[in-house]
Order: C-alpha cells, then sequence, then structure tokens
C-alpha cells in the first residue's frame, strides 16, 4: 500500500501552481460600481455592432447616449433571441444596475422582453419594432420604429436617373411586410422618374447570409442591373460586390459610403441617436416614456445619407423636392391607383394610405414593375 | 485495496489532464487579451463572477448549459460506435417544430397528455434524421459526418419552409413562427431557481446515455462496433441494428432538446430555434472525451463561459468573438492533451499480483 501512490516532484509542483493560479481567480480586482446617480442604459443587439448595418446603426445611437453626462451605457453584441437576451437583460439589471434597457432585434420583444418586464415591473424595457399594443403589453415596455421606406423612396428616384440598363436590383431577407414596403416604395420612387424602370429581387431567406447576399448580386448584375441595393442585416458584402463590379449602390440600415467611394450613391438611415437620446433625457428628466414612438424623415427617426459623387444635379434636385414634402408630411407613398406585379389593383384609385396607416403593416404584395414573386 | 487505488489514481489522471489543459487555455487567453490591452487578472475575475460568481450567475450558467447536454449527447452516443455525427442542430431544429406543431394541434387536450405528446414528437423527429443519418451509412456507405451536416441545413429549411407556410401564425407578421402554445403547455421553472427543467431532462438523458453504453450488453456491443465493426460483424453482432438505433437514440436526444427549447423558452417554433446549441453541442461532446457523463460538467462549463461573455463585453468593453477565441483555445488546447493522456503519469500504477506471488 506504501508505494500505491507516488507522486514525482514535477507533478506535485504543477498541482502547487495550478492551485496558486486558482486563488488569484478569486482575488482579482474589484468592479468599481456606476455613481449611484448615473442612469446606467444597456444596449442589446443581435448582431456584431460593425456589421455596417442594422447593429451598427443601433451603436451609433448608443455612442450619442454615450456622450451625455450622468449616463453609464452597457453594451452587448451577437445576443440570439433565446434564453440568452433574457439572461443577458437580467445581468445588466441584476450586475450592473441598468433600469432602462433597450433589446434592439425584432425577436427579442416576444416573449423574451415581456417576461423581464413582467418580472422587473420598475424599470423601463423599450423595444424596437414597434409592436406594442395598449392593453395587450405592460405599462413599463414601449417600442419605437421608423418609416424607412420614405427613404427607400428617395433612394429608388436618385437609382432611376444613375440607371442606364433602367433595371435595378433589390435582395432581401424574408417576404415578410416590412421588407416588402421598402422593395415597394424602392420601386415606387424609381418608377416616378421613369415608369419604364423594373426592380428585380432577390429574397435570400435570412437576415444574415454573406455568401447568398454576395451570390444574389452578381446575379442582378449578370442580368443586367446597374444599381442595387437591399434589406438584410448587414448590406456590406452587397455594397462591396457592387463597387467590385462597377455598377452604383444605396445603402439601407447605416452609410455604407466608405465600402463604395464610386459607386455609392445615398442611402436609407436610422437616425437612432435622436430617438435614444430624447428618451434618455425623458428618463433623466422624470418624464413619462411615450409607450409607441413613429415617425419618419419629418420627425427625424430616419435620414438619407449624403449624395455620393456620382449623382447628377437633376437627380439631387428632384430627390431633395420630394423629400421637402415628406418633411412637411404633405406626401403620401401609397395613393392609388396601385397595381400589384401580378396586375391586381391593390390600392383604388382616390384612395390613399398615410404612412401611419396600419394597413401598411400587413403588407403581402409586390408593386408592378417588381419583377419577383413571394413565394 | 490496490485495486481501488489504481481506479482512483486513473480517474485522477483523468481529471489533471483535462484540468490542466483548462488552465493553460486560461493561461493563452489571458496572453491574448493582455495583447490588446486588457487586464487578464480582471478578465478571470469576471469570468468567474459571471459564470459562477453567485447564485444568480450558476443559474444563467445552468440555464445555458440545459441544451448543450442533450445537443452533446447526439454526438456522444453515436461516438461509442466510432460514428463522427454534427447534425445536432438539425435535429433540435426539427425537433422544436414537430413538438410546437403538435402542442398547437392538441390545444384543450390535458396537460401531461400534450406535453407526453409534445416530448415524443420532438425525439421523433430527431430521431428520424439523425436515424436516416445511421441508416445512409450502413446501407449506403455515407459518410455520417457530411450527411448529418448537410441535413442539418435541410431541416433549417423545412422549418422555415412550415413556419412560413403551412404552418405560420396569420397574426406573426414581420417573424414568422408558429401559433403560440397555450400558457399552460408550457414548462415552467424548476422549484425555488430560474432555471427551467430542460436542465433536469438533460442531466436524466445524459445518466442514462452513460448507463446504457457502460452497463448493458446494448452498450458493450455498441462499444465493440465502435472498436472493431469488423470484429464485431465476425462476433455475430448486429451491427446495422446497433448503428440505426443508437444514432436514432441521439437524435431523439437533441430532438427533446428543441421540444424543450419551444416549451420552456420560445413557447412557439420560429427561426431563433436555430441558435447554434447543436454545434457548441458537438464541441463539449469532444471536450467530455464522447463520455456522458463527462457531457454534464463541460456543458455547464461552457454554460459559464457564456454566461460570463456578456460581462466581458460590458465591463472591458471586449468584443463577443473573445468568447469564441476563448472556446477555440480550450478546444485546440484540449485536443492537444490528448496526445498526453497516458504519457504523463502521475501516478505510477500497483503492480497487482497474484497471492501466491505476494507469498513468495
Amino acid at each position: 500500500m506504501g508505494n500505491a501512490l507516488r507522486f514525482s516532484r514535477r507533478s506535485v509542483l504543477k498541482t502547487m501552481t495550478a492551485v496558486g493560479g486558482l486563488g488569484a481567480l478569486g482575488a482579482g480586482m474589484p468592479w468599481t460600481s456606476a455613481l449611484a446617480k448615473d442612469l446606467v442604459i444597456g444596449f442589446i443587439y443581435v448582431g456584431p455592432r460593425d456589421d455596417y448595418g442594422y447593429n451598427q446603426a443601433h451603436a451609433e445611437g448608443a455612442a450619442a447616449v454615450k456622450a451625455m453626462p450622468g449616463v453609464k451605457v452597457l453594451e452587448e453584441e451577437k445576443v440570439p433571441e433565446t434564453v440568452d437576451v433574457e439572461k443577458t437583460m437580467e445581468s445588466m439589471i441584476n450586475l450592473d444596475g441598468a433600469s432602462l434597457l433597450f433589446p434592439t432585434s425584432f425577436g427579442y420583444f416576444d416573449p423574451h422582453m415581456l417576461k423581464e418586464a413582467k418580472k422587473h415591473s420598475d424599470l423601463t424595457f423599450l423595444h424596437c419594432g414597434g409592436l406594442w399594443t395598449p392593453g395587450k403589453h405592460p405599462a413599463n415596455t414601449g417600442s419605437y420604429f421608423g418609416y424607412i421606406d420614405e427613404a427607400q423612396y428617395l433612394s429608388g428616384i436618385v437609382a432611376a436617373y444613375s440607371s442606364k440598363t433602367k433595371k435595378l436590383g433589390f435582395i432581401a431577407a424574408k417576404p415578410i411586410p416590412q421588407v416588402l414596403r421598402n422593395i415597394n416604395s424602392f420601386t415606387l420612387g424609381a418608377r416616378s422618374v421613369d415608369p419604364t424602370i423594373t426592380t428585380a429581387v432577390i429574397f435570400t431567406g435570412d437576415w444574415s447570409m454573406p455568401v447568398k447576399e454576395a451570390e444574389a448580386a452578381n446575379s442582378l448584375i449578370d442580368q443586367g442591373a446597374d444599381v442595387v441595393t437591399c434589406h438584410v442585416d448587414s448590406p456590406k458584402v452587397i455594397v462591396e460586390t457592387a463597387e467590385k463590379r462597377g455598377v452604383f449602390c444605396t445603402g439601407y440600415h447605416a452609410s455604407q459610403a466608405t465600402l463604395a467611394p464610386k459607386g455609392y450613391l445615398t442611402g436609407a438611415e436610422w437616425n437612432w441617436a435622436k430617438v435614444y437620446t430624447d428618451y434618455v433625457k425623458m428618463a433623466q428628466g422624470g418624464v413619462k416614456i411615450p409607450n409607441l414612438v413613429r415617425g419618419g424623415l419629418k420627425e427625424g427617426i430616419i435620414k438619407t445619407s449624403p449624395y455620393g459623387a456620382a449623382v447628377s444635379d437633376a437627380a439631387r434636385k428632384h430627390a431633395d423636392s420630394v423629400k421637402a414634402t415628406f418633411m412637411d408630411g404633405s406626401f403620401v407613398i401609397y395613393k392609388g391607383p396601385i397595381k400589384d406585379n401580378k396586375g391586381n389593383s391593390v390600392i383604388a384609385a382616390g384612395k390613399e394610405h398615410g404612412q401611419t396607416d396600419i394597413a401598411l403593416e400587413s403588407m403581402n404584395w409586390l408593386v408592378e414593375g417588381v419583377v419577383g414573386s413571394l413565394a | 485495496m490496490d485495486r481501488i487505488m489504481n481506479a482512483l489514481a486513473a480517474l485522477l489522471t483523468a481529471l489533471v489532464v483535462p484540468g490542466a489543459a483548462l488552465l493553460a487555455s486560461l493561461a493563452l487567453f489571458g496572453a491574448f487579451v493582455a495583447l490588446v490591452g486588457v487586464n487578464p487578472l480582471e478578465v478571470y475575475e469576471l469570468m468567474y463572477r459571471g459564470a459562477f460568481g453567485s447564485w444568480f450567475s450558476w443559474q444563467n450558467t445552468l440555464t445555458r448549459a440545459a441544451p448543450l447536454i442533450l445537443t452533446a449527447l447526439c454526438t456522444a452516443l453515436p461516438a461509442q460506435l466510432g460514428l463522427v455525427i454534427i447534425g445536432g442542430e438539425g435535429a433540435l431544429v426539427l425537433g422544436g417544430l414537430a413538438a410546437a406543431a403538435t402542442g398547437v394541434a392538441l390545444d384543450g387536450a390535458p396537460v401531461a397528455l400534450v406535453m407526453g405528446a409534445m416530448g415524443l414528437a420532438g425525439m421523433a423527429a430527431g430521431a428520424a434524421l439523425i436515424g436516416g443519418v445511421g441508416a445512409l451509412r450502413h446501407r449506403r456507405g455515407v459518410n455520417e459526418t457530411i450527411s448529418s451536416l448537410l441535413l442539418t441545413y435541410i431541416a433549417i429549411a423545412v422549418m422555415n419552409h412550415m413556419v412560413e407556410g403551412p404552418l405560420k401564425d396569420p397574426a406573426s407578421l414581420n417573424k414568422p413562427s408558429t401559433a403560440p402554445l397555450a400558457e399552460a403547455y408550457q414548462i415552467g421553472p424548476l422549484p425555488g431557481m430560474d432555471v427551467h427543467w430542460g436542465l433536469v431532462l438533460g442531466v436524466l438523458c445524459a445518466v442514462a446515455a452513460w448507463v446504457l453504453m457502460s452497463r448493458t450488453v446494448f452498450g458493450f456491443a455498441a462499444r465493440m462496433v465502435g472498436g472493431n465493426p469488423r470484429a464485431a460483424r465476425m462476433a455475430g453482432l448486429p451491427v446495422g441494428r446497433l448503428l440505426i438505433v443508437t444514432t436514432a437514440l441521439a437524435g431523439a436526444a437533441a430532438g427533446l432538446a428543441g421540444m424543450v427549447e419551444v416549451a420552456a423558452v420560445h413557447g412557439r417554433a420560429n427561426a431563433a430555434l436555430v441558435a447554434g446549441y447543436g454545434s457548441t453541442g458537438v464541441l463539449v461532446a469532444f471536450l467530455a472525451r464522447q463520455n456522458p457523463l463527462a457531457v454534464i460538467p463541460v456543458a455547464i462549463l461552457f454554460g459559464g463561459i457564456g454566461a460570463s461573455g456578456g460581462l466581458l463585453q460590458r465591463r472591458l468593453g471586449l468584443p463577443d468573438a473573445s468568447v469564441l477565441v476563448f472556446q477555440g483555445i480550450i478546444f485546440v488546447v484540449l485536443l492537444a492533451s490528448e496526445a498526453m493522456q497516458g504519457r504523463v503519469r502521475l501516478f505510477a500504477p500497483a503492480p497487482i499480483l497474484p497471492a501466491a506471488a505476494k507469498e513468495a
């Protein structure tokens, strides 16, 4: 028995070092928490915050909040729409003392954010996507969203002036109402300049599919499209592909101008900086935060990228004049008669759907001039 | 006595090597973060605090570990037969879809019945997918790694098609999903905890898998196939049946994970089911050296890494990818340390001599 265990000196030393290491783990350094009076705000992103797209737009908004006095901003990226986001919210609350949370991805709302909001009824949860319904959702939750299709309409106008082939390309994630509205507004904008223009659309099936997006861009360009745009989480590869192939592009979510210095015409961007700083000012001032915030160019929630060098004066003038009518609230995109791309009348002559019209939020058709189908 | 000491020494050795590998990974990761100008000690402290430092952190870790135990079994079980299956993601997604469809179809039926049916549907869907991989391997000689990977893409496409088409809840406009499960059919948390019952199911399945593989004739036969399929066939073992049954069981485990995701987390099936639990499960299984029991602590370790990742991002501004870097380092170091297994002899085994020899 005496010789059953024989420790080599080296192994003993190794073990000792390991145990010492564990001790150091526990010791660590104390985390100095934010000053008690600071408002702690958590931003949660579904993808990387430097994606040149959806998440970057939100991160730019968070950066604007960070510059405000009396706040501490927490950020977490690439948080899946699963129990992970619930735990992230709880960690921000329990470990970091957050009292205002912005889960920015659409899929965070139900059931994840609603579950956390019920657990923490004294904290505020604001969600990007515009789903809040009075009576149905807790009072400490809210949602905000913008009519970004207004900027897509302007992009369509600029695209129409720049296209020689009269064929535009649109790479879209999923055939859901939000996306269809952008495709239709872009096409309506382009066809307001030249009714012979068509927009070919390709659905990739998911929000972030860089390889498919590049293939789709190449395929659209091969088919003759000389301006491409998109509605996916990160327009990066699409814009880069367009630049490489020597065609024009318009951006989405954030500015991709630096990725395509030659071909970037303009883009539809979120202006979350305004929305977030407004919210934080309300929270700091003790003002009741509205449960539903909506708006477009007029309200400053949407902006357009500065025109690229390739945009002609005529295009600038036309787009600016339409933009002015968006700014004074007099412009209506969805004004009948409008037909879908199968020839059915979808909005009768004389009928108008303003931006706030809820009917537009269940859009399930592609407008005349779009080459593509939903199924 | 010597026998017991030897077994103990073998167990200790089996633990010391991966333990040392883990510490080495921590050191490498510390060097990595130091390169980007972050204090490694602070990183370690935050990782500990985020994963295991408080009751809240433990619950966070365990919640994340729950699906990983089940998806890891999807790789660990077939590994006993020498198969490398990486299709847990597909089985999870199909299992979730089947469970949601069943739960919605049986709306109004007694809770126990619906829960049972959802569990069975989820397991059956996962079993069909991975069992199919086993069958393809046995009957057509199709490489099971490739087919399970490719079938995962097909499974995800099927799920997307169903939730955007035939099974779509018309109210789910911008996030196509199946109709939501009634509140009564959802799995609640464990008593006194914020961790759902999926964890218990996972642990039970892992223990059952271990018993099956190391304490039954079936398991013995399966491991014999893993050791040498030809010899197993010569010995008259039903290789094909063992293969298909084991792969089906593996798929059932991942399918059950999908059912738990639907019933405990999402309340419906949609694209959020594709969250990477299947692929992390593959990693967990390999690090557990395909031992179903070891899957439990390794899954908890990975749950902890996931749980602490958020804190690293928030407190130190490290990108999310830093967690992936850490997982990658652990994976490589642990695989490399496999080579050390058996070479580093910490405890020399006592020779076990026949009684007669001892007296002499």
